[in-house]
């Protein structure tokens, strides 16, 4: 092995309107190497990712690539040069197989039975468990992403990226993925490692890249950097911790939900199945769970989205809800938010004050007797604006021009400032940058505190973890009875997630193999 | 050197403006060279078509007349198109609005008093809304595209109509012409300015326009309905019923069209005859959308597009062209105001440099 870098950026830049998205970016990445490449959201990693992957061309700068100067005009350019790329979203055909799935992902045709035999190989040697003939729709979502590194992996790449690849999965899952990055690493793979949860980066990698603002402003160790350390240089300033209320009890029940049963929706919907659980006043309640185990569906069920025949399954302060639609349940107390901003939320193509009527109208009394009253909807909606700090060129700039951590805030305040009884949230701060996200989850405990009962649906444990008093986890559409998060067990969470929809062979084996440590 | 289009940041409001008269003028300038290109004097033929009736003062009344059932559809269809549901068969609704008016003229020829008027107008509302309700019910029960039922449903009420005109309405004084009986005096709608044909039914057009403007900006009503349009979602997430929309967009629309139908009727014509169906109902769709699916647009749309109309036919004698030019003049306008609706979401630049080829990997020697 030489010392010449696999893969090296000098002066990268790309700007779109408006925005320089990366400015003369300048990094390496060695063989065999693990390499973090760290920011906030519209930090530019996307974008830089990109220009490697061939994707997007580069305004200036250049791209080695074993010393070589290369252009790389596409992905099959990418490819062929022995780079590989793993997706957070995958582009995977539902009703096809694992086998079929990848067949069309491939350049070369190659016959089936010699692609099979290829996969299967593949997945020996890294111990990736997964049955090519099974149909997507069937896997979980750290099966999928299996599929999506197979793929990658049939071209023997010499450099693998991977984006936000943990977002997905299950502790357990996370574990046996760095355990395939580590024997591909050691193999002499590169893995550029797009993340920004810190801990997993002091995990697994030798080096980060910290993008701030489109520039490069650190490449470290996160072996000797603290999580701390690393996630100041990526907001570019302090940290603020939650302020939690101490050694305050709970109040009145508030929200109870009691053996909620919901139909799939669709052929890909998930069933909810005999969901139950309590609120009370004052109380954080966290969902937990992989994406696709039914946290959408609970989402709709209990905003009033959809309704149930069941009046009783649904109760706020006391009151059978189960029949009523969204707007009833709304006077009565609730508040929600669901996980996709733009065109559920909120109206990407109306102004921030139109779309405080959406969820305000009636509480607030923004329209009387059918009648909207504009200037009330702009004063509430530039209370929200100051009172979130949300950035924004005034009450009429329309949802759609907002940034996803500014639109959130604006959401997040456009519910809380309606002070309501109960407040369901889902996914509070996905895609939603650091600083933005302690803020949100700030808001979230002062209204507990305010005595409030919420709800938090959410696939980031770590949120839960700090945000949350109890906390259960949802899986196949199933809710586990909820525990108190200051005595609640990660892995015992792990494996709830992981349950009978994942990989069951796979938890069981983790289960024996915790039970045989802890012997 | 190339075009290159970007998204902006915010849509343009004065493009959203600007594109309707853009697509008029280059409808004149294509048309012009189309025409002059298969033989005729194109400029005479936009001259007649777009230019003449405004500058005729006598043909103006031909132009309000002409105006106000367009102007009428089209209010309803760009209330139900700003909910993204279409309706494509206000051509039928507007024909059973006015068979309601006539069925119920027929019933009182031979009665007296101001009360009959109303009742037909009430029965052309109720007769759109009826012909609007099928597609409604087809939809919200069995989830039947709307765009194929309403149309579908244009032609059964035309043929409805025939069967009427030519059958159990036939007027048995009419030496075997096929129209119903004309209406009386008291079954007609009263003229607004007197010496022209203007009647009581271009006022209500504009108070109705007007009306559904205020009701479109400021009510709970119009709200919904464009938050139907814009984000089924989230209106589905501020308690908006979309069954209840398609619904009210329907009965609404096919009322409209209905009450245009009756004024119609009860207006210009006096009688239905076989030839009574004008493809207004058609035409408001472009009318609708010229208008910007705003009441007060579809006013001065509908001006533009009546125009064409009475255009078209100072144009069959005065520059000898076929009858059908008007429809593609018409057609014109929609096509270059759909194609030119870009402009409201991104914006054209002008980028130096060759465009960058799509080939594979070029790797320069070694530094």
């Amino acid at each position: 092995m030489t010392d010449i870098p696999r893969l090296s950026l000098r002066g990268l830049s790309k700007s779109f309107p408006g925005v320089l998205a990366n400015d003369n970016v300048s990094f390496e990445v060695k063989p065999g190497e693990i390499h973090a490449l760290l920011g906030e959201n519209g930090a530019g990693k996307s974008t830089l990712v990109k220009m490697i992957y061939g994707i997007m061309q580069p305004d200036a700068g250049e791209i080695f690539w074993n010393g070589e100067r290369v252009v790389i005009h596409n992905p099959k350019a990418a490819r062929k040069l022995g780079i590989g790329m793993v997706f957070q979203h995958f582009s995977l055909f539902e009703a096809l197989t694992v086998l079929e799935n990848i067949a069309l992902g491939m350049d070369a045709k190659i016959p089936q039975r010699e692609l099979e035999g290829r996969i299967r190989q593949v997945m020996e040697l890294y111990g990736l468990k997964l049955d090519p003939r099974r149909i997507v729709a069937d896997l979980s979502v750290g099966e999928r992403q299996r599929i999506e590194i197979v793929r990658a992996l049939l071209l023997n790449p010499s450099l693998l990226i991977m984006d936000e690849p943990t977002s997905v999965l299950t502790p357990q899952e996370v574990d046996q993925l760095f355990a395939v990055l580590r024997q591909l690493a050691q193999e002499g793979c590169s893995i550029l490692y797009i993340s920004h949860k810190l801990h997993e980066i002091k995990a697994l990698c030798g080096t980060a890249t910290i993008l701030r603002g489109g520039k490069l402003v650190d490449t470290c160790d996160p072996r000797v950097e603290t999580s701390r350390s690393m996630a100041e240089k990526m907001i570019g300033g302090n940290l603020k911790d939650i302020q939690k209320p101490v050694g305050k009890g709970f109040g009145a029940e508030k929200f109870v939900v009691t053996e909620l049963n919901v139909p799939a929706a669709g052929h890909f919907g998930t069933e909810l199945k005999d969901i139950s659980f309590r609120v009370h006043a004052g109380e954080v309640f966290g969902i937990a769970g992989v994406a696709g185990n039914g946290q959408t569906a609970l989402q709709l069920a209990l905003s009033g989205e959809t309704v149930t025949q069941d009046r009783d399954a649904i109760r706020i302060n006391g009151d059978a809800v189960g029949e009523l639609h969204a707007k009833a349940r709304r006077l009565r107390g609730l508040a929600t938010v669901p996980e996709e901003r733009n065109g559920h939320a909120a109206v990407p193509d109306f102004t921030l004050s139109e779309n405080s009527l959406l969820t305000g109208r009636d509480r607030l009394k923004l329209a009387v007797s059918g009648i909207i009253h504009p200037t009330r909807a702009r004063k509430y909606t530039g209370e929200v604006i100051s009172a979130f700090a949300v950035k924004a060129t005034g009450t009429e700039a329309t949802a759609g021009s907002l940034s996803g951590g500014n639109l959130q805030k604006y959401i997040m305040g456009r519910e809380i400032l309606q002070r309501p009884e109960v407040l369901i949230v889902n996914q509070p701060t996905w895609g939603v940058d650091a600083g933005a996200a302690a803020a949100i989850r700030q808001a979230l405990v002062d209204l507990a505190a305010a005595g409030s009962a919420i709800v938090v649906i959410s696939q980031d444990l770590d949120e839960l973890l700090e945000l949350c008093d109890t906390l259960a986890v949802i899986n196949g559409g199933a809710l586990s009875k909820a525990m108190k998060v200051s005595d609640a067990d990660i892995n015992e969470i792990g494996l709830l997630m992981g349950g009978i929809h994942g990989d069951a062979e796979a938890t069981r084996h983790v289960a024996e193999e915790q039970a045989h440590h802890a012997a | 050197m190339r075009l290159k289009l970007e998204k902006r940041g915010e849509p343009s409001r004065l493009m959203l403006y600007a594109t309707p008269v853009a697509a008029v003028l280059i409808t004149m300038i294509v048309g012009a060279i189309i025409f002059s290109a298969i033989g005729y004097n194109g400029l005479a033929a936009v001259y007649q078509v777009f230019v003449a009736p405004l500058v005729t003062v006598y043909k103006w009344q031909d132009i309000a007349l002409k105006a106000s059932p367009l102007i009428l559809i089209g209010v309803g269809l760009a209330v139900g198109n700003r909910a993204a549901i279409w309706n494509i068969g206000a051509e039928g609704q507007y024909v059973v609005g006015a068979l309601g008016g006539v069925g119920i003229g027929i019933a009182t020829l031979n009665m007296h008093g101001p009360w009959i008027l109303p009742l037909m107008v009430l029965g052309g509302l109720a007769g759109g809304a009826v012909w609007g309700s099928i597609p409604a019910l087809l939809k919200t029960r069995f989830n039947v595209n709307e765009t194929l039922s309403s149309l579908m449903m244009t032609y059964v009420a035309i043929h409805m109509m025939n069967y009427f005109v030519t059958g159990p309405w036939k007027n048995r004084k009419g030496f075997s012409y096929p129209q119903t009986p004309p209406l009386t005096h008291d079954q007609m709608m009263p003229t607004l300015i007197p010496g022209t044909q203007v009647h009581y039914g271009v006022l209500f057009t504009l108070i109705i326009a007007v009306g559904m403007w205020l009701v479109m900006s400021r009510s709970v009503f119009g709200f919904q309905v464009r938050v139907i349009g814009s984000a089924p979602n989230a209106a589905r997430h501020g308690g908006f019923s979309q069954k209840l929309t398609v619904w009210f967009v329907f009965l609404l629309s096919g009322a409209l069209a209905g009450l245009a139908g009756v004024f119609e009727v009860t207006g210009p014509y006096g009688q239905m005859t076989l030839g009574f169906p004008q493809n207004y109902g058609f035409t408001a769709i472009i009318v609708a959308f010229l208008g910007r699916l705003n009441p007060l647009g579809v006013i001065l749309a509908g001006i533009v597009m009546a125009i064409t109309y009475v255009g078209g036919d100072l144009a069959q004698s005065a520059a000898q062209l076929p009858n059908a030019s008007k429809g593609i003049f018409q057609a014109m306008v929609l096509f270059f105001l759909l194609a030119s609706d870009i402009l409201i979401r991104y914006r054209v630049r002008i980028v130096g440099g060759a465009p960058v080829p799509v080939v594979t990997p070029a790797r320069s020697p070694a530094e």
